[in-house]
């Protein structure tokens, strides 16, 4: 396979290939070179810098990779399957996105910290999120869901853009923690006593897509960024698609040549090669962790179903265009090579299959016993300290909730005066 | 006591909570060797080097939302808005990010951001520059709104939102950032809870709340008021959010007349949400109904003739003769 692939080589939507290559004349400048290294042949590719990155990845990290994979498609489907079984409001489904979401979230360390914005299932689960609690926020039990701290991957934002602000702003205060520890470090030092142990340098990934591209805090985020060299990686999935608008219309340039205005290094990876997206993330990461600071990623990938349960892709785009991209599916490719090379059995697969269906067990059966919260908790959350107003409001919800204990429901009592009248002859 | 402006005790303040709290830091556009556009922030930059004195790219959004990313990572971040006007690009991530992170988080994540906008008229500025915004936030859950009118509560309010959990936004009455006051850098005293309101003067044929830049105007009109034999208790209500009712209803049992003053226009303002409170709590006390002075349902006028539109003391006085007809 050939290394650093123009884009009007690999995209299979000859539409699309034309516009780009278009604004790219206008701009008289060369096509996007796409870092590809597993192409969907499931042939291995050679690539100067991240092949170095690549062959880092023992035979039970690749299949690591593909589990991850498998798992959160399978996820995908269950989750889509509970929403139409209306047990929760709304889904928003990944699939076709999976290799650059574990390839991405599998480079990060520990000590990153991720901000998804509302897609990135499989960034949660290389990050240890318990799905279960993942699908809280689409159940309409929380606008959360988990705990951030413990996995340092944020909640989903849903308002677009506007993580990639909060990303640069948490990458400026891993800078001054570093200059912090450096001084107290030096301080210990110069009184002979002993300094705590010097923690990994870590970094920050912000995760958006090509519709959030526009977004002025993307640009704002990125200015940030630039000017006080921070620690962060831009990973944006350009999956073709804002809800019905093609990325055309967001962009007339390769979006990781926007990287160039803001002064540091725009890659182009296949976000559907798990092998590369990881490879190029690692190498982005570490840059970051050097203090040698940002770096934009533009996975190129595709969202083979819908944006959301609610959306209905037939409206805008051909059923050609979802099958051209399905043959570059990043599951298969990778199945192809684990198989071809000998890093993987029969065996493995079918216990890949046989985890799916447990983890969609233990999905739905997990997700019809998620605890819808007392409206109390939303008093108790809406301030850290103690608000008049707040307590003034509760205090009345709580006489008002008094007033019927004992007494069926509203709509019950109504419907029974209404029959009631009716009797009566109004 | 000491003896300063309003913007020279907000630079001390500023000054006591950066040496109080190491992860406190200042953010905004010109703040560092310029010292701000109204000199808030002079020489701070100098004490305390350019990472926590940051000057910042122009752009508001990127202020408020890197200060949220600081504060997710532990830090105390005060952001200055340069102008009343200027807060809008940074709307966003106020209200729908900042205002909600710890509700969302289920009380997870706080992030005690503080917010300094300058803000109101009678500076013969440009437009954008003269505005009054604050009920546009104080109808946003999960924030806190104080306003400082005199040099003391300046010093200590802005020292209390910088040690508050909760994001706080300060509204600072930039044409009365030069009226000097005496300032006890010791203690608080009474300025110990900045969201309760203070009784500056007392009464017992009305009262008069303010916040701000009007206080003084409140009180001018309270002292010309007196000269005709009426006694007009003033109330600086310091918070917006929360709002200190209690003080406001024992005022109004007492007088049973009120007059509620701000620049912003009345309409949606914090005036009619106090009367509306008010007429709930002490209906029984009022002899006349609430009556709000504040500007016209108007964008902010040019600079000539800002006098007509900003509240002063005659109108207040208006109005009060308007309560006190009843």
């Amino acid at each position: 396979m050939g290394t650093h692939l123009p884009a009007t080589e690999f995209d299979g939507t000859a539409v699309d290939d034309q516009r780009e290559a278009d604004a790219e004349a206008v701009m008289g400048e060369p096509p996007a070179q796409m870092v590809q290294l597993l192409g969907p042949d499931g042939k291995l590719g050679f690539d100067p810098v991240y092949t170095g990155y690549a062959e880092k990845l023992t035979p039970e990290k690749l299949q690591g990779l593909y589990a991850d994979m498998a798992a959160i498609r399978r996820f995908d489907v269950e989750a889509t399957a509970l929403q139409r079984q209306g047990q929760l409001a709304l889904w928003v489904p990944l699939t076709g996105q999976e290799a650059a979401q574990i390839g991405s979230g599998g480079a990060s360390q520990p000590q990153d910290y991720i901000f998804p914005t509302y897609r990135e299932h499989g960034v949660a689960l290389t990050r240890n999120v318990d799905l279960a609690e993942l699908l809280r926020q689409f159940r309409g039990v929380s606008n959360g869901g988990w705990n951030p701290k413990d996995t340092n991957f944020h909640l989903y934002t849903l308002v677009l853009a506007a993580q990639t602000l909060h990303a640069v702003g948490y990458a400026m205060g891993i800078q001054r923690d570093q200059k912090l520890a450096a001084s107290s470090a030096a301080a210990s030092q110069a009184a002979g006593t002993e300094s705590e142990a010097a923690k990994p340098n870590a970094a920050v990934i912000a995760y958006f897509g090509d519709g959030a591209s526009s977004e002025g805090d993307v640009h704002e985020s990125m200015v940030f960024a630039s000017s006080y060299n921070a620690p962060v990686v831009f990973f944006c999935q350009n999956n073709h698609w804002a809800i019905s608008v093609p990325t055309n219309v967001q962009t007339r340039v390769p979006l990781s040549n926007r990287a160039k205005g803001y002064g540091f290094p725009g890659i182009r990876v296949d976000g559907n090669d798990v092998i590369a997206v990881h490879a190029v993330t690692e190498w982005a990461l570490e840059h970051a962790r050097q203090g040698k600071g940002p770096v934009l990623i533009e996975a190129f990938t595709y969202r083979v179903g819908a944006h959301t349960t609610a959306d209905d892709p037939t409206k805008y785009r051909e059923s050609a265009e979802e099958d051209a991209w399905r043959a570059k599916d990043p599951l298969a490719r990778l199945e192809k090579y684990l198989r071809s090379e000998g890093l993987a059995d029969e065996a493995f697969f079918a216990k890949v299959k046989a985890d799916g269906d447990e983890l969609a067990a233990y999905v739905r059966r997990t997700t019809h016993d998620l605890e819808t919260p007392d409206i109390r908790s939303a008093f108790a959350n809406t301030y850290v300290e103690a608000h008049p107003l707040v307590a003034e409001e509760l205090a009345w919800f709580e006489a008002y909730s008094a007033g019927f204990a004992g007494e069926e429901p509203a709509e019950e009592r109504h419907a029974v005066t209404a029959q009631a009248s009716q009797k009566a002859g109004h | 006591m000491t003896t300063m402006t309003i913007a020279k005790a907000i630079n001390e303040g500023l000054r006591a909570a950066l040496t109080d709290n190491p992860k406190s830091l200042l953010m905004g556009e010109d703040i560092g060797a310029l010292g701000g556009v109204y000199r808030v922030t002079d020489g701070l930059i100098r004490e305390f080097g350019s990472d926590r004195v940051v000057d910042t790219p122009l752009a508001e959004s990127g202020i408020i939302g890197t200060a949220i990313g600081l504060a997710l990572r532990g830090y105390t971040p005060v952001c200055e808005i340069q102008f009343d006007g200027f807060v809008f690009p940074g709307f966003n991530q106020i209200t729908t990010q900042l205002a909600k992170m710890h509700a969302r988080s289920n009380g997870n994540l706080t992030v005690p951001v503080v917010i300094r906008i300058p803000y109101g008229g009678g500076i013969g500025s440009v437009e954008h520059h003269s505005e009054s915004p604050e009920a546009l936030f104080a109808h946003t859950a999960g924030l806190r709104i104080i306003t400082p009118s005199n040099p003391h509560d300046a010093y200590w309010m802005i020292q209390q939102a910088v040690e508050c959990q909760d994001p706080v936004i300060v509204f600072e009455p930039k044409r009365r950032y030069w009226l000097k006051g005496d300032v006890d850098v010791e203690s608080p005293g009474r300025a110990d809870d900045p969201f309760k309101a203070h009784v500056l003067r007392v009464g017992t044929d009305a009262t008069i709340v303010a916040y701000g830049p009007l206080v003084p105007v409140a009180l001018a009109a309270a002292n010309a008021a007196e000269e005709d034999g009426r006694s007009v208790e003033v109330i600086d209500l310091r918070s917006i959010s929360p709002l200190d009712f209690d003080t406001v209803t024992a005022s109004v049992e007492k007088t049973g007349r009120l007059i509620v003053a701000h620049e912003a226009p009345t309409f949606g303002g914090i005036g009619g949400e106090i009367a509306a409170r008010i007429s709930e709590r002490a209906f029984h006390s009022l002899e006349a109904p609430v009556i709000r002075v504040g500007g016209f349902h108007m964008p902010y006028p040019v600079a000539k003739v800002e006098e007509d539109y900003l509240p002063d003391i005659d109108r207040i006085l208006e109005a009060l003769d308007r309560a006190l007809s009843y």
